[in-house]
């Protein structure tokens, strides 16, 4: 008997240095039950009235693609909606004189919040007038949690402006990042070539950023979203080009005089890039360097594949990917390039990690379970090792990439022929396709720069 | 009317039925002598059998005139016989078929066909000629040509570099081919490219396939190829030559393939 708890304690340990996939959650997106926001569509006096459309599609976007909220269906909302505080009545002697805050709180809207208010012209402008209440109070002046006036331009870029600056006030409410402002750089051969592209956080507004004509792939956007690095066969070998995301223009970059240079990350204060290269003869090696490409730094010094290193956004440790011990797999190292440790089992293929802003958790693509080639987009607790797989064999998933709120993630997915871009919630719930045109990814989610 | 046609009209409507065996009937009476106005079944297995006839042959060569080296068809077609051979080697045949010959010299083929109506026999001559000796070589064939022609791919196993036996060979050869192509021409140069399956992932296979290439021209160097005209570029997965999912188009893509230019 004592033999036989010597073991399990013994196989306890052992198991305790191990990853091990987990069943709950590693990042919660909601903890518990997610509160009922309520946005009813909103109206415009005079000619701010022809935005509206476009205002109501973007502030619902904004708050359902948050992850934050259930949202109330427009269709059991009360027929009588609030644009303005004075629109509410108290009840008198438990008797409605007109609209109230119950009308909300009480089924079947059932909600926790209500977003309402109106939007105008004045001085050729178009002015939003928005409140969010919280309808489970007992009066309007403990109820109002925002109530604020947003100006943009005149147009439907106007609307969308006020309408994603009213919800990221709204998400700020509940230490949220909103989506909205962000954007997602990504691979696309729509052209006829692969080429850099742009688009907002929901598909929209897809723009094409290079026209070199010649394979053009692995973009990476520095945090502060002022540049973006990318790889190149323009001249012949795979080199890396900077472009600035202000001017659009392309900036100097000196590559090495080597058989390849790939792009893999800036680092997390902007101003380093980091690279793999064959730089020093041989098989590609992790560098690091200035924006120019000078000062350059050999972060690793092995006789196997060395590629797409990412710094922790604490600065404290690089992921990479590594051929060393075989298939690659993902390792954690610290800055020195000392002390490398596998992160994940020694099972398939691990590559394209992608550390979480929170510096904890790290996005990766892994065929774990599958045959080579079939990766699942899977997350794992850097400290801990513990590891959640988010998608389940529909298609090949790769290129996980977080978004700056630190609980979307975009990713491609080649379900059929097509390699297409999606989002989806940090625990594989509300996956979305973005792209449909041609093959698309690569995708880095970045914000934009101020 | 044949077998099948015979059955199709057994499983249609009783009406099809009927018109088919009038059809069937009619058909059958051009053929038998004279049968009595009798259900067609009854025609078929008329007692009284003709005498046996000789047998028939068909005999046929396509074309009748080949060169050395090439092949001729013969065809034949036999009937009323239950004893079929060609001589020349070919030995025993069914009463309907065709063989692929080569002749190396004209020759005559001889069918035999035996049945209870005799023997009968049929020839076809294959006439073989001499083929015309080959044209010059064009006067310079370009240093290019030679190498998209002559210089082979090397492959390589699933996230490996190693120079397998197969590839050992191929680049043994490219080796005698680059050396002269370069001894006679001091302005070519070769790109090595190395080029992987679209398993792994895309940065990952960039590094690999950079391995690849530099792993073939360290071969060739080794053979005495001059490595200053060996220049080395990996195109990861980005420039498959065939994109199924299975294993013989994952070896085709796994590989080292070679492209001339300029120096």
């Amino acid at each position: 008997m004592k033999k036989y708890l010597l073991l399990t304690a013994a196989a306890l340990c052992a198991a305790s240095f191990l990853p091990a996939q987990t069943q709950r959650n590693l990042i919660e997106i909601k903890g518990g039950q997610k509160p009922v926001m309520a946005v009813p569509d909103f109206r415009g006096s005079g000619d701010a009235q022809k935005f509206m459309d476009t205002f109501n599609a973007a502030l619902f976007g904004d708050l359902q693609s948050s992850g934050q909220f259930q949202m109330a269906a427009k269709t059991v909302m009360p027929l009588r909606i609030p644009q303005q505080p004075a629109d509410f009545k108290p009840p008198v002697d438990g008797r409605s004189q007109g609209i109230w805050l119950t009308d909300w709180s009480s089924p079947p809207v059932s909600a926790n919040y209500l977003a309402f208010g109106y939007t105008a012209v004045q001085n050729g402008q178009l002015v939003l007038f928005g409140w969010l209440y919280d309808v489970h109070q007992p009066d309007l002046r403990n109820a109002q949690a925002i109530g604020k006036v947003y100006l943009g331009s005149l147009n439907d870029a106007g609307a969308r402006s006020v309408a994603d600056q009213f919800a990221a006030d709204i998400l700020a409410r509940f230490g949220a990042t909103g989506l909205a402002g962000t954007k997602i750089y990504f691979v696309s051969d729509r052209t006829g070539h692969k080429e850099i592209w742009s688009m907002d956080y929901d598909g929209s507004n897809q723009k094409q950023i290079t026209d070199y004509r010649a394979i053009t792939t692995f973009p990476v956007v520095s945090p502060d979203g002022s540049r973006l690095a990318f790889t190149t066969y323009l001249h012949g070998r795979p080199e890396i080009f900077v472009h600035s995301l202000v001017s659009g223009r392309r900036l100097p970059f000196y590559n090495q005089n080597a058989s390849m240079n790939a792009a893999s990350d800036f680092t997390p204060d902007s101003q380093h890039l980091l690279f793999y290269s064959t730089a020093s003869g041989g098989v590609s090696q992790i560098y690091e360097c200035d924006l120019d490409g000078g000062n350059l730094r050999r972060i690793t010094a092995t006789r196997s594949i060395e590629v797409e290193p990412k710094l922790n956004p604490k600065g404290s440790s690089y992921v990479f990917v590594s051929g060393r011990g075989g298939f690659p797999q993902l390792y954690l190292m610290n800055t020195d390039g000392l002390d490398a440790s596998r992160l994940t089992t020694g099972e398939g293929e691990a590559v394209n990690p992608s550390w979480n802003p929170d510096g904890i958790h790290i996005a990766f693509a892994w065929t774990r379970g599958f045959e080579p080639g079939n990766y699942n987009i899977f997350i794992m607790d850097a400290g801990t090792r513990e590891f959640q797989q988010l998608t389940h064999g529909a298609g090949r998933n790769e290129n996980p990439n977080w978004a700056p709120d630190g609980v979307h993630l975009v990713y491609s997915s080649r379900q059929g022929h097509t390699n297409q871009i999606w989002t989806m919630l940090a625990d594989g719930t509300g996956q979305r396709q973005l792209t449909t045109q041609g093959n698309n990814e690569k995708p880095v989610w970045g914000k934009v720069a101020n | 009317m044949s077998r099948i046609s015979r059955l199709r009209f057994r499983s249609a409507s009783a009406a099809a039925a009927v018109l088919a065996l009038l059809v069937f009937a009619s058909a059958c009476k051009k053929k038998a002598p004279a049968p009595p106005p009798a259900p067609a079944p009854a025609a078929a297995a008329a007692p009284s059998a003709p005498p046996p006839e000789r047998p028939s042959i068909t005999f046929s060569a396509e074309p009748t005139s080949i060169q050395k080296g090439q092949s001729a068809l013969l065809r034949w077609q036999i009937s009323n016989a239950t004893d079929m051979s060609i001589d020349q080697g070919v030995g025993a045949v069914q009463s309907s078929g065709q063989r692929q010959v080569y002749p190396t010299d004209s020759t005559t083929y001889t069918l035999t066909a035996k049945g209870p109506g005799g023997t009968s026999t049929e020839s076809v001559t294959v006439n073989v000629t001499t083929p015309p000796p080959p044209p010059p070589p064009p006067a310079t064939e370009s240093s290019i040509d030679i190498i998209n022609s002559q210089v082979k791919d090397a492959y390589f196993d699933y996230d490996k570099s190693d120079i397998r036996d197969d590839a050992r060979q191929a680049l043994t050869g490219d080796a005698d081919v680059l050396k002269k192509v370069f001894g006679s021409d001091t302005q070519i140069a070769v790109t090595v490219e190395g080029h992987c399956d679209e398993r792994g992932s895309a940065e990952y296979n960039l590094a690999l396939g950079d391995r690849r290439a530099n792993a073939a021209k360290e071969f060739l160097v080794q053979l005495g190829v001059s490595g200053d005209r060996l220049k080395t570029i990996s195109y990861g997965k980005e420039k498959p030559v065939c994109t199924d999912a299975d294993e013989s188009c994952y070896q085709r893509n796994r590989r080292a393939h070679f492209s001339a230019g300029g120096q």
